[in-house]
């Protein structure tokens, strides 16, 4: 008879390495993200030039794509792989359960990773595909102007889409709720692949809010900016 | 002090159980939780009923025999003491209270507030131990070990194993406790041989026996009464990991209880 064995990905310890993996390439992947498309406030040659950059770099793209593609994936299989073996922990709940250490940020991850699945699926069909752009997808760049990772005119297909409230309210919402789960992941991905110590936890706390921190102003400064009239189309 | 209060009752595992509400008077603030159970058990008997059952043995906070999770929190309102050590001078006279075991399907319920935590002896019984050649007594001070590594094991060791962590955790689970028994061999130079193997051995059987996994909420630490912190936590994450991608023998899967 053989005896079954076990790989990482069959205990629970193993599934939690592997979210907090998967989870900081999402966490670099963010943050490049984010510094990327900052470029919008130096105008359309800059932002348009940065993803003609990035589609110029061809077979690269596409494994840093197939990358990203893999860590969602191993990220969500383990996430809900986790989430059916804890809820089936305690088949009767409490009549009453008070919490006394939890923060809601911790509470809400799994909601909050809906939410990010959801926006990060509509982002694409967005910007990338062009759906729901008001007026429609800017097809080229104007001339003598870089094109876009798709070939289109970005720095249009951003300003438009949020000058529009309906567009730019999806985005701040959904960068609320990825900030809420960037800063427990960000502090829980340390402890799960074993990074605790009390000489450097409080500053493990203070690393996490400080990333949250800076991707949420960073993400949100660009709608808000749109609204405001600070970006908008030139000519 | 008068309560009301809102006991599970339980005939028997497997049985569906409900809330049973009893009204006590003449509570001593100076009584311990448990004899303010035994008051009300001394009622229940005189009326013919039968009295409630929980688990308890020294009643001085040290074996890990008594627990139950009081108006949601484990081992009551009190941190850092165990039910047997909480007094009814942390309640108000008039409070309700809701009396529950410990939840968890790896922690079956046997009657009102007692479990099962047999699953807890079989975790210690995967590697949680060290093989050391019988026979006479070798010398205290022959392996010595510095003061702050002594300060860890004897910090983890003071686990006493009563399942609060389980009970507190959203996700019910074991992870606190394997943890503590984790460090609390694995710092010491008597526990390097089995070091790997115990990690993922006890690891794996804590997952077989049905426990959760560990989402980092806090839950445990904040309950325990010997105050074991989330680090042994990722001390044990580290152990296990490690030892997964090194070890030359794959690990066999356990079967829970
Ligand atoms: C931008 C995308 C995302 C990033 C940067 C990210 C990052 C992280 C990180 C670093 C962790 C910590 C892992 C650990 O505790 O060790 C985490 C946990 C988690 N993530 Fe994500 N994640 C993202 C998207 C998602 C998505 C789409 C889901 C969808 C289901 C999700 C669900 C979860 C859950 C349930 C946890 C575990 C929470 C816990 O253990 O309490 N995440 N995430
Ligand atoms: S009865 Fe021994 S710890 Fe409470």
């Amino acid at each position: 008879m053989s005896v079954r064995t076990l790989t990482l990905a069959d205990t629970t310890i193993g599934k939690k390495a592997i979210m907090a993996v998967s989870g900081l390439v999402l966490l670099g992947f963010v943050l490049v993200h984010m510094a990327g498309n900052l470029l919008v406030f130096q105008g359309p040659a800059a932002l348009n030039g940065y993803a003609d950059g990035l589609r110029k770099l061809g077979p690269m793209l596409w494994i840093a794509r197939g990358v990203l593609l893999a860590a969602v994936a191993a990220h969500v299989w383990a996430a809900v792989s986790l989430y059916k073996a804890n809820e089936q922990a305690r088949p009767v709940k409490y009549h009453v359960q008070h919490t006394a250490a939890t923060t809601y940020a911790a509470k809400t991850m799994r909601y909050g990773g809906v939410i990010i699945l959801l926006f990060v699926l509509y982002h694409l069909a967005h910007l990338t595909f062009g759906v729901g752009i008001p007026g429609g997808h800017a097809a080229a760049p104007p001339a003598g102007m870089p094109g876009s990772v798709s070939g289109t005119d970005v720095f249009h297909n951003v300003v438009v889409s949020f000058q529009n409230p309906a567009i730019t309210g999806i985005y701040v919402l959904a960068q609320l709720a990825l900030a809420l789960h960037l800063y427990h992941g960000a502090w829980s991905f340390m402890q799960t692949l074993g990074l605790s110590h009390p000489r450097y936890n409080g500053l493990r706390v203070k690393l996490a809010a400080a990333y949250a921190t800076v991707i949420c102003v960073g993400n949100l400064s660009m709608p808000i900016a749109v609204m405001a009239g600070l970006v908008k189309l030139q000519g | 002090m008068r309560l009301t209060l809102h006991v599970w009752r339980q005939k028997k595992s497997g049985d569906k159980g409900a809330f049973e509400t009893h009204k006590v008077e003449n509570i001593s603030a100076d009584s311990s939780f448990l004899e303010m159970l035994d008051v009300l058990n001394e009622e229940i008997l005189e009326k013919g009923g039968e009295p409630v059952a929980f688990d308890h043995d020294c009643r001085e906070g040290i074996c890990g025999t008594c627990g139950m999770v009081v108006n949601g929190m484990a081992h009551g309102p009190q941190a850092l003491t165990t039910t047997c050590q909480l007094h009814m001078r942390k309640f108000k006279d008039g409070d309700e209270l809701w009396i529950e075991p410990w939840r968890a399907k790896a922690f079956p319920v046997l009657r009102d507030l007692v479990v099962d935590r047999g699953a807890f002896d079989r975790i210690i019984q995967a590697g949680g131990f060290i093989s050391a050649k019988s026979g006479s007594a070798p010398d205290a001070n022959e392996i010595l070990v510095g003061k702050t590594v002594a300060d860890q094991a004897m910090d983890a060791a003071a686990c006493i194993g009563c399942g609060a962590c389980v009970a507190a955790c959203p996700n019910a689970s074991a992870m606190l406790f394997t943890a503590a028994k984790i460090t609390h061999l694995g710092v010491l130079p008597q526990g390097q041989p089995e070091r790997d193997d115990r990690a993922r051995n006890m690891v794996a059987q804590m997952d077989a026996e049905g426990f959760g996994g560990c989402t980092n909420h806090g839950e445990c630490a904040e309950v325990c009464p010997k105050g074991i912190s989330l680090e042994t936590i990722a001390r044990m994450n580290r152990d296990f990991l490690k030892a997964m991608v090194i070890a030359r023998e794959p690990l066999a899967a356990r079967t829970g209880g």
